[in-house]
């Protein structure tokens, strides 16, 4: 049994090692990995490596880069997190031996990325300078490099990149309104297929857990784009077009998220864009199957892993408070303060739990998603994004 | 007593500015860095360094803070902030001092 104090008590040593710790290896006893997380420490470059069993801090890793907006993608045998920087760093971290195995600085600014079907291509998708890179899970070579070009040959910023099954990705560009899929058949060059004209700045999109319906929310118009990645030749549509009715959009202090939405059965729950509500999806139809009204604007609306509750956080500077939809009736049934500034949330695999960052509170409040009461809080340092390993098996995660 | 009175009151003052700084500080590192890059290198937003930002005047600067940018995701800050902290938040950035 290690002693989980005394591995906290080592953190600030094991913090000033460089990328391999030259004391006793941080995690000693053999362990598995599929209850291992990562939460983003934002302001000092650095991740916790949590365990969501005894909701503990294994370890500290330091030496990531600029990590705001940070996200991460996990290897299929759930062992390394590869760790998007906003500053183009890619970081592959060993997760049971607590330290960098491999960090290339790829691009000058980018925004996020994602694992191919097989395990064997990272995707990161670029602010700076735009396009999409991809590389071997394995080493970091690059396999690809995708610049995002659109009309009158501009290079674009690229945002909401998936992967879908098929050693494939699929990303939008924001400055010039397309949606590309980008296949990498094996021994075979890569394969771009554009969608252009897909609608005004879309900012962030997802796609759902089937690999299915991709959705991207639009910044510069009131509606969402879509493409059924299911039907050949692809074609996107819009949906939910002039879902604000016309009126004026409030004041948007932070884009919201579509990482991690809120998908139930056949609905999706999305942020609207510059209101206070959650706009309710029917995927059957595409059409519009209701509306949430919330405390704030929300920036991630993310689902229990059954379906049966989202949980919405919300952009500054109503951002100190987390609420919980009930996915039947549509109505908020709690409403809980962890601390000022939360960032995000992630559930347990199977949703027993959840772990909730709130910033300016340097900690992680874990509830219990029964009962709602806080079952643990746990120090980081201007926490943000966390997470767990399970993402591993899910697509588009 | 008098002077004491207004020490006092010369020092809460003083105190003031420095949490509004620090706070205005923490402000620019945490909200604005969420589009514009914690390090203000530039993200979904552009780059807010006191090199991208050498040709605009700092009067043009707060403006853009107090009432966005149409069109773009940059939003009005009016209803947070005064005119006096967006000049500061204008001036620091300029200087490129926002630690």
């Amino acid at each position: 049994m290690i002693d989980r104090r005394s591995l906290i008590a080592a953190l600030p040593l094991l913090g000033a090692a460089p990328a391999r710790a030259a004391g006793p290896a941080p995690c000693v006893a053999t362990r598995g990995t599929g209850d291992l997380g990562v939460v983003i420490e934002r302001a000092t470059g650095s991740i916790l490596i949590v365990e969501t069993t005894g909701r503990s801090v294994l370890a500290r890793v330091e030496g990531l880069g600029d990590l705001s907006h940070a996200s991460l993608c996990v290897s299929r045998d759930e062992r390394y997190a590869y760790v998007f920087g906003r500053d183009g760093g890619l970081t592959k971290v060993d997760l049971l031996e607590a330290r960098i195995d491999k960090r290339i600085v790829q691009g000058g600014n980018s925004i996020g990325g994602a694992i191919s079907d097989d395990g064997a291509l990272v995707a990161v998708s670029n602010y700076e300078p735009g396009g999409v890179r991809v590389f071997d899970a394995q080493t970091l070579a690059l396999v690809a490099d995708v610049p995002a070009v659109g009309p009158g040959g501009l290079p674009s910023k690229t945002v909401g990149l998936v992967d879908i099954p098929g050693r494939a990705f699929v990303y939008a560009l924001y400055d010039a309104g397309e949606i590309w899929r980008l296949e990498l058949p094996k021994g075979r060059e890569p394969r771009v297929t554009r969608l252009a004209g897909v609608g005004k700045l879309p900012y962030d999109a997802n796609v759902t857990a089937d690999g299915r319906h991709y959705f991207a929310g639009l910044f510069g118009e009131d509606g969402v784009a879509h493409v059924d990645l299911w039907k050949e030749p692809l074609a996107a549509a819009r949906v939910l077009e002039g879902y604000g009715k016309g009126e004026a959009p409030l004041p948007v202090y932070k884009m919201p998220h579509y990482e991690g939405w809120g998908s139930t059965q056949n609905r999706l729950f999305l942020p609207a864009i510059g209101r206070d509500e959650l706009i309710v999806i029917d995927l059957d139809t595409l059409k519009e199957a209701g509306r949430v009204k919330t405390w704030g604007q929300p920036v991630f609306a993310v689902a229990r892993p059954d379906g049966r509750h989202v949980w919405v956080n919300y952009a500054h500077p109503k951002n100190g408070v987390v609420e919980v939809v009930d996915a039947l009736s549509l109505e908020i049934v709690r409403r809980i303060e962890p601390g000022p500034a939360v960032l995000h949330l992630e559930f347990t695999p199977r949703g027993h739990e959840v772990w909730v960052s709130a910033r300016d509170a340097d900690a992680v409040v874990v509830y219990d998603t029964r009962t709602f009461a806080e079952v643990a809080r746990l120090p980081a340092r201007k926490p943000s994004g966390i997470f767990f390993t399970a993402r591993a098996h899910m697509i588009g995660k | 007593m008098l002077a004491s009175l207004l020490l006092t009151s010369a020092a809460s003052q003083a105190a003031r500015a420095d949490v509004d700084r620090a706070r205005l500080a923490d402000l620019v590192r945490q909200d604005c860095g969420s589009c514009h890059g914690l390090t203000l290198k530039g993200g979904l937003g552009r780059p807010l360094t006191a090199e991208a930002l050498a040709h605009f005047p700092v009067e043009t600067v707060r403006d853009i803070i107090l009432d966005g940018l149409p069109g773009t995701p940059m939003p009005p800050w009016r209803p947070l902030l005064s005119v006096e902290e967006a000049s500061a938040i204008a001036d620091m950035l300029k200087r490129g001092d926002t630690k």
